[in-house]
C-alpha cells in the first residue's frame, strides 16, 4: 500500500510530478491551477531529487523551456489553464514537429477569451485536433479524479518518450480544485545524465565522442523532405491510434443507450446512469481516458452490438460529440448535452437530456 | 629550376591558418560580405579552442541564421522566432556543466523575443547570447527591424524610418546591461581584420565566463551589415555601417565582470 493522502487535484498532480522522476517544471501562475507551482516551490524538490522548478515570465516562455529541456533528453513538464494553453500553441506545434517528448497539463476553465475561472471542457478541439499550425497530434489523457491526476503523470511521460511526442493531461477546474483521497505510486528516481545520454540518442546535450551530432528542428525548406517528415509523423500517429487507446466502460454490457463523457462530466454522468437504471432504462457510460487517440472502435462495436443511441455529455457546446458521430457514422442517433461557460450540469439534467434527445423521439 | 606545385606548399609545417573543424563543409547560405559567416566561425573557433565541442549545445533563431545548425558542427536546437533564450534557459539549468549559447538576430532578439531576452538576462541565466544587429529583417526581404536607424529606408519604411510613426530604434544591448543579471555586455563588429580579432576576444571572454560559472549572462552584440537588404555593395555597406550604425551603436564593452564601463 502506498501513502494515502487527502489532497487537491492540483496538489496531487504536483506531488506526482516530483515522484515521477521529473527533471524540470517550468510554469506561469493562472487560476485554477496555480497550486501546482505553489506546491512545487514549497516542496523544494531541488533539495531532494535535484528537480529544477522555475517560474517563467510567460506561458510562451514555459513551453519553449520545455522545448529546450525535453530536447536535451530530460523529463520536463508545465501546467496551465485555458488562456495560458492558448499561448503555448506555437511552442507545441514546434515541439510536435521536432518530435520532442514533453508533458503539458491543462486545468481547463471557461472560455472563450479570458472567460472565467470555473471548470469547463471547451478545450477539447484545441487539445485533440492539434491546436497550433500544421498537421500534428498530442496524446491526450483525461483524468476524472484526484487519483488519476496523480496516476496519469508517469503514464503520460511513458507515452511521450515512447513515441517522442508531446503528451497532455486534460483536466478541468473541478478536478484540479476538489479534494479527494489519493494513493501515491512509489517514487521513480530521476535518470542520471549518463542514463539520459544512453537512452535518448536523439537528444541534444553535447555531441558524441565519435563526432556524431544531433539537431532538433521543425524546419525543412525542401518541400519533398517536409512531406516525407509529415508522412513519418502520420505513420507514428496511426501506430498510437492502434495501440494506445484507453477507456473505461461502466454498465455498458446490456446498455441500449450510452453516455459518452470524460473528466468531471463522467462523474456527473455516472450518477445519471444510476438514476436512469433506477427508472429501468438500460444505460451505460463510456469514459474515454485517451481523448486522442479516441476510442472509435469501441463505439463502433457498441453500435454493432445494438446500442440505439449515444449522448455525448461535455461541459462545452459540443466538441467530442463530433468524434462520437464520426465513429457512429450515421447508424444511430448521436446528440450532445452540456452546460457552458463554467457551469457544471446536474445528473438530473443529463437524465432529461437523454430522455428527450435520444430516447424520446 | 622546377616550378613549385601546390603539393609542395600544402604541408603541415607551412600551416598558418585552417578552418575550424566545428564549421561544417556546407556552403554558407549568407550573402557575400555578410557578417554572419565570420561570427559563426569565431564562435566555433572559441568552442574548439576551449575543447568543449562535446559539451556544447547551441540554439538557432528564426531569421537569416535560421539554418545556423547546418554550419555549426555541434549539437543544436532550432527555436521558434524569439524564443531561443527560453530554450537555452532550460538546457543550461538541466545540464549546468554544459556550455549553452543562443545565436539571434535583431528581429528575433529585440522585437518578437524581447520578453524572453530581458527575462533570461534579468534572471542571470548562465549562458551566452550572441546577437547580430544589422538593422533590418534580412531573410524576409529587408523589412524594418527594431534596430533600424531613424531615417533608414527599408521595404516597410520606404520613405525612411519616421520615429513619430514607427517608433525609435531600440538599444537593447544598453538596456540589458542595466539589468543585474548580466555579467558581461559588449558590442563588437566583424568588418575588418582588427575588428574580427577584437570580436573573437569578446566572444571568448563571454564563453570563458560561462566556463568559470560567472554569476550572470554574457551578451555579445555584433553590429553587422546587410548589403543585400540595404541595397549596397559589400564595401559600401561596410562604409555605411561605420558612418551610420557605429555612431548610434558604439563599439566596445558596456559591462565587464558585472560592472558598467565608465
Amino acid at each position: 500500500m502506498g501513502e494515502i493522502k487527502l489532497m487537491k487535484g492540483n496538489e496531487a498532480l504536483a506531488e506526482a510530478i516530483i515522484r515521477a522522476g521529473t527533471d524540470g517544471y517550468f510554469g506561469y501562475p493562472i487560476t485554477p491551477q496555480s497550486e501546482v507551482l505553489e506546491y512545487l516551490m514549497a516542496s523544494k524538490p531541488w533539495e531532494t531529487t535535484g528537480m529544477v522548478v522555475l517560474q517563467a515570465e510567460s506561458e510562451v516562455a514555459s513551453i519553449n523551456m520545455l522545448y529546450g529541456g525535453g530536447g536535451s533528453g530530460k523529463k520536463v513538464v508545465t501546467s496551465s489553464s485555458s488562456p495560458g494553453i492558448s499561448l503555448m500553441q506555437e511552442g507545441l506545434s514546434y515541439i510536435a514537429g521536432a518530435e520532442i517528448p514533453i508533458l503539458i497539463v491543462n486545468v481547463v476553465r471557461g472560455g472563450p477569451g479570458l472567460g472565467d475561472i470555473q471548470p469547463a471542457q471547451s478545450d477539447y478541439f484545441q487539445s485533440t485536433k492539434g491546436g497550433g499550425h500544421g498537421d500534428y497530434r498530442l496524446i491526450v489523457l483525461a483524468p476524472s479524479s484526484v487519483q488519476e491526476m496523480a496516476d496519469f503523470v508517469p503514464v503520460a511521460y511513458d507515452l511521450a518518450f515512447k513515441y517522442r511526442n508531446p503528451a497532455m493531461i486534460l483536466s478541468d477546474g473541478a478536478i484540479g480544485q476538489m479534494m479527494e483521497k489519493v494513493e501515491f505510486f512509489e517514487p521513480v528516481p530521476r535518470l542520471s545524465d549518463k542514463e539520459v545520454k544512453a537512452r535518448y540518442s536523439w537528444a541534444t546535450n553535447g555531441k558524441l565522442k565519435n563526432g556524431e551530432r544531433r539537431i532538433l528542428t521543425s524546419l525543412d525548406l525542401d518541400p519533398q523532405k517536409l512531406e516525407d517528415h509529415n508522412h513519418h509523423l502520420q505513420e507514428k500517429y496511426r501506430e498510437i491510434e492502434e495501440k494506445e487507446v484507453r477507456y473505461e466502460e461502466l454498465q455498458c454490457d446490456d446498455a441500449e443507450y450510452v453516455l459518452v463523457a470524460y473528466g468531471t462530466s463522467a462523474r456527473v454522468s455516472l450518477k445519471a446512469v444510476k438514476l436512469l437504471r433506477d427508472k429501468g432504462i438500460k444505460v451505460g457510460l463510456l469514459r474515454p481516458i485517451t481523448l486522442w487517440p479516441f476510442p472509435t472502435k469501441t463505439i463502433q462495436n457498441m453500435v454493432e452490438q445494438g446500442v440505439k443511441g449515444f449522448l455525448s455529455v461535455e461541459m462545452s457546446a459540443g466538441q467530442m460529440v463530433e468524434d462520437v458521430r464520426l465513429a457512429v457514422n450515421g447508424k444511430v442517433k448521436v446528440e450532445h448535452f452540456g452546460r457552458l461557460g463554467g457551469v457544471i450540469h446536474s445528473p438530473e439534467e443529463v437524465v432529461e437530456a437523454l430522455e428527450q434527445k435520444i430516447i424520446g423521439e | 629550376m622546377s616550378e613549385i606545385a601546390l603539393k609542395d606548399i600544402i604541408k603541415p609545417e607551412n600551416l598558418v591558418y585552417q578552418k575550424t573543424r566545428l564549421m561544417t563543409d556546407k556552403e554558407l547560405s549568407y550573402c557575400p560580405g555578410c557578417g554572419h559567416g565570420t561570427t559563426h566561425r569565431l564562435i566555433m573557433e572559441v568552442i574548439e579552442e576551449m575543447g568543449k565541442e562535446h559539451e556544447t549545445v547551441g540554439v538557432a533563431p528564426v531569421g537569416c541564421s535560421v539554418l545556423a545548425y547546418e554550419f555549426m558542427n555541434i549539437d543544436m536546437q532550432e527555436a521558434a522566432h524569439g524564443r531561443a533564450p527560453a530554450l537555452a534557459t532550460a538546457i543550461k539549468r538541466l545540464w549546468p556543466d554544459n556550455i549553452v549559447f543562443t545565436y539571434q538576430g535583431d528581429g528575433d532578439l529585440a522585437a518578437i523575443g524581447t520578453a524572453e531576452t530581458i527575462h533570461a538576462c534579468n534572471r542571470g541565466e548562465k549562458f551566452v547570447i550572441v546577437f547580430i544587429n544589422n538593422g533590418i529583417y534580412g531573410m524576409t526581404g529587408g523589412q524594418m527591424a527594431p534596430t533600424t536607424l531613424e531615417g533608414m529606408k527599408t521595404s516597410t519604411s520606404p520613405y525612411g524610418r519616421d520615429p513619430e510613426l514607427m517608433g525609435h530604434p531600440l538599444k537593447i544591448t544598453e538596456l540589458v546591461a542595466q539589468l543585474p543579471g548580466t555579467y558581461y555586455v559588449t558590442r563588437q563588429s566583424v568588418e575588418t581584420p582588427s575588428a574580427v580579432r577584437k570580436a573573437k576576444r569578446a566572444i571568448k571572454k563571454a564563453f570563458q565566463n560561462q566556463l568559470n560559472n560567472a554569476p550572470g549572462l554574457s551578451f555579445v552584440e555584433v553590429v553587422s551589415n546587410c548589403n543585400s537588404g540595404w541595397k549596397m555593395t559589400p564595401v559600401d555597406a561596410n562604409n555605411w555601417m561605420e558612418e551610420n550604425m557605429f555612431p548610434f551603436y558604439p563599439i566596445g564593452d558596456i559591462k565587464v565582470d558585472g560592472q558598467l564601463v565608465k
